[in-house]
């Protein structure tokens, strides 16, 4: 008895400092900035309560909306187009190709990269007058266009092409790991039942894979939430405000444009709409656990 | 064997910790943002003479004026002030001052007669409450037109003077086609930049202080407004496709090339120049534009120095503040910087063909013209830069804009 309240104290001894960082840092500095939001702090924080003035601002702003409508198209596409395509290159490895580790560390190798250098490196390969345009046209190839990242409406699909670029071999990691925890008797089983390969996969691997795409795809939505350094190092949100993002439109109001009131309304609005996301998905995790 | 390793590190960290002790020592901690090349030696200008009166420059270089402002600022409102910090000519330390936060430099520019030697424009900006709180150290203009001058020899066209001299010039660049007319980088604030030279050149002073200054919305949308945005999307015509997100040096890089015809940019362009070997008024040429009415955009950057308790630490800001400000240092440091210098009285004879034209328009009044950020507060600036980079970037009206620039305006009251 004496052993166990023993180990119970040290237990909650060596958890405290996590629990006062968790308090102090996240709940404490969530809650201050939700109360910053409602006051009308320029460049040094004040307590000057205005309500909601600073929200009605944020949602009568052009690039706030166009933050919003862009990290929608960036979200969608980018857990979709990750999620497929590492699943595919997983598929490809799985088929007892020669030099697999050679070929499973070049796709995984993008992955190795910060968003900065990624951003970079696409930013120059799409440019028109340097990168991939240029070369086609240096071919013969004149009439070859490629300036997507020059024009405002498909800006933000450049970043969706680097961020697919950069995760996909992560996502193919994860993926490759849970076919390979496929049993080798279903395989044996579908052949007796002479079903072709794509037919396995589709109705009977991919549903077996569940949590491997779980968790590459929360993976995935993280990296969604937080966009911030592949807008800066790409486009700085340009061309105009074409591929702007929330975290970017946070960072600016904080820092640059030293409007604090608005940039914390902006991560406020972030807050609340993940929690909107992510809370029923919760209750319904903590739901299926109880009928367990 | 470890008492003596003990004891040595003892009396190493005693005198470490004595240093600051002395009380009649001076030691300047400076925070700012200069960390390039030039920049790097210019500052050092300040560090020497701050060093041959007796002081200790202590040197926190930040690399980006955002992070190297947010640094100083957090650490002054957490209670632990470096003795100095860089900020921009403008309305950056406005919650300082209101918040009691900065020591005031009155005494030393009452001594040293700055109000008598720089512009009005600057003074102003550094003054609160009619008090000075900034010690402001140098003139960039920001409106320039650079030029290469065998490219526009090549089309038989002069330096312009006006706006509607360049676009003809642009006009006959584009027509030959041999070279993109006006070199450009695609970034919201040049693209705001540009746009202020277009303001100022085509609307006048007067407008450029109503808008900016005065924050009038029904001047946004005047007819004379309205006039400034469509000869600023005119300058569309002329750039480039690879433009969009290109850095402001690569674009006067193809002025040098001689690949580009021209290119509005501030004096630091000038470095540039000068990295490459080209000679002002020999291979490229300088000019700004105006409709007659004036207006050379005076930015700069100013030293502030917060409030301390320590007398010790006043002596050194107050030392400081005279020292940035001699006539010996304010020229040694303007030859470094590529900027002017801030005061009028000064021998001008080292500067190059371009700074000269500075310092003749900067002591002309009626060209003196206060710079955006000496005008309006950030939050203000930053709004305007994403309505003026919407509608450089999308099919926006010429309408539309001026009405989204009136909004902007009104939302500042």
């Amino acid at each position: 008895m004496r052993l166990s309240l023993n180990s119970r104290i040290s237990a909650i001894t060596a958890l405290l400092p996590a629990l006062l960082v968790m308090l102090v840092v996240y709940i404490g500095a969530t809650g201050w900035t939700v109360w910053m939001s409602l006051t009308n702090s320029r460049m040094l924080p004040n307590n000057n309560f205005v309500g909601l003035r600073q929200y009605e601002m944020l949602f009568g702003n052009d690039r706030w909306i166009t933050s919003v409508h862009n990290i929608v198209i960036y979200g969608v596409l980018f857990v979709s187009l990750a999620l497929s395509i590492g699943f595919l290159l997983a598929v490809a490895i799985d088929q007892r190709v020669r030099a697999e580790d050679t070929i499973r560390s070049i796709y995984l190798y993008p992955y190795s990269m910060s968003f900065v250098v990624t951003g970079l490196v696409w930013q120059w390969l799409l440019n028109p007058t340097l990168g991939i345009q240029h070369v086609l046209r240096s071919w013969g190839f004149e009439g070859a266009t490629f300036d997507w990242i020059v024009r405002p409406e498909t800006a933000i699909y450049c970043l969706v092409i680097a961020g697919v670029w950069q995760a996909s071999g992560l996502v193919m990691a994860i993926m490759l790991a849970g076919l390979r925890g496929v049993d080798e008797e279903i395989w044996k089983a579908t052949r007796v039942d002479g079903l072709p390969k794509w037919r396995v996969y589709v109705s009977i691997i991919i549903p077996m894979m569940g949590a491997s795409f779980a968790t590459a795809a929360v993976l995935l939505s993280t990296g969604v939430v937080r966009l911030y350094d592949l807008s800066v190092a790409m486009t700085n949100g340009g061309p105009g405000i074409a591929s702007e993002v929330p975290a970017k439109f946070v960072m600016d109001h904080l820092f640059e444009r030293a409007n604090i009131g608005l940039a914390t309304a902006a991560a406020t609005t972030m807050l609340i709409t993940v929690i909107a996301v992510v809370a029923p998905y919760f209750y319904w995790r903590t739901r299926k656990g109880e009928m367990r | 064997m470890k008492r003596t390793l003990f004891a040595s590190v003892a009396i190493v960290a005693a005198a470490c910790v004595s240093v600051p002790v002395s009380a009649e020592e001076m030691k300047a901690e400076v925070i700012h943002w200069w960390t390039s090349g030039g920049e790097a030696a210019a500052v050092r200008v300040f560090a020497d003479q701050f060093t041959k009166a007796g002081g200790t420059w202590i040197d926190s270089a930040v690399a980006g004026a955002a992070n190297a402002r947010n640094a100083a600022i957090s650490r002054t409102v957490a209670g632990n002030p470096p003795t100095a910090m860089q900020l921009n000519t403008g309305k950056q330390f406005d919650e300082l001052v209101e918040g009691g936060l900065l020591a005031d430099v009155d005494a030393v520019a009452t001594e040293g007669n700055w109000k008598g030697v720089m512009p009005a424009a600057i003074t102003a900006a550094a003054t609160r409450n009619g008090k000075m709180y900034a010690v402001p150290i140098n003139i960039h203009g920001q409106n320039w037109l650079w030029y290469n001058k065998a490219v526009l020899a090549s089309v038989g066209a002069d330096e312009p003077k006006t706006w509607n001299d360049a676009i003809t010039i642009l006009d006959k660049l584009k027509a030959e086609g041999k070279v993109i007319p006006l070199a450009f980088s695609g970034q919201k604030n040049w693209e705001q930049n540009l746009f202020n030279s277009v303001l100022i050149g085509v609307g006048g002073a007067q407008m450029w202080t109503g808008i900016l200054g005065k924050r009038d919305a029904s001047l946004a949308r005047s007819a004379e407004f309205k006039a400034v945005a469509v000869t600023y999307k005119k300058l569309k015509d002329y750039v480039d496709a690879g433009a969009p997100g290109r850095n402001w040096n690569d674009a006067t890089n193809l002025v040098i090339q001689g690949k580009a015809g021209m290119q509005i940019m501030g004096d630091w362009a000038k470095g540039e120049f000068i990295a490459a070997g080209k000679i002002a008024d020999k291979d490229y040429g300088c000019t700004v534009l105006s409709n007659g009415s004036g207006g050379y955009v005076m930015g700069g950057d100013v030293f502030v120095f917060p409030k301390a308790k320590d007398p010790s630490v006043t002596k050194a800001q107050m030392t400081l503040a005279r020292l940035m400000l001699t006539p010996e240092t304010q020229i040694q440091f303007a030859l470094k910087k590529g900027s002017i210098p801030v005061r009028s009285d000064v021998d001008t004879s080292a500067l190059d063909a371009c700074a000269q034209k500075g310092m003749r328009y900067v002591a002309d009044k009626a060209q003196q013209m206060p710079s955006g950020d000496m005008l309006a507060p950030p939050a203000m600036i930053g709004a305007l830069q994403d309505a003026i980079s919407q509608y450089w970037n999308t099919n926006m009206s010429a309408d539309e804009f001026s009405a989204k620039v009136a909004a902007v305006l009104k939302s500042q009251e």
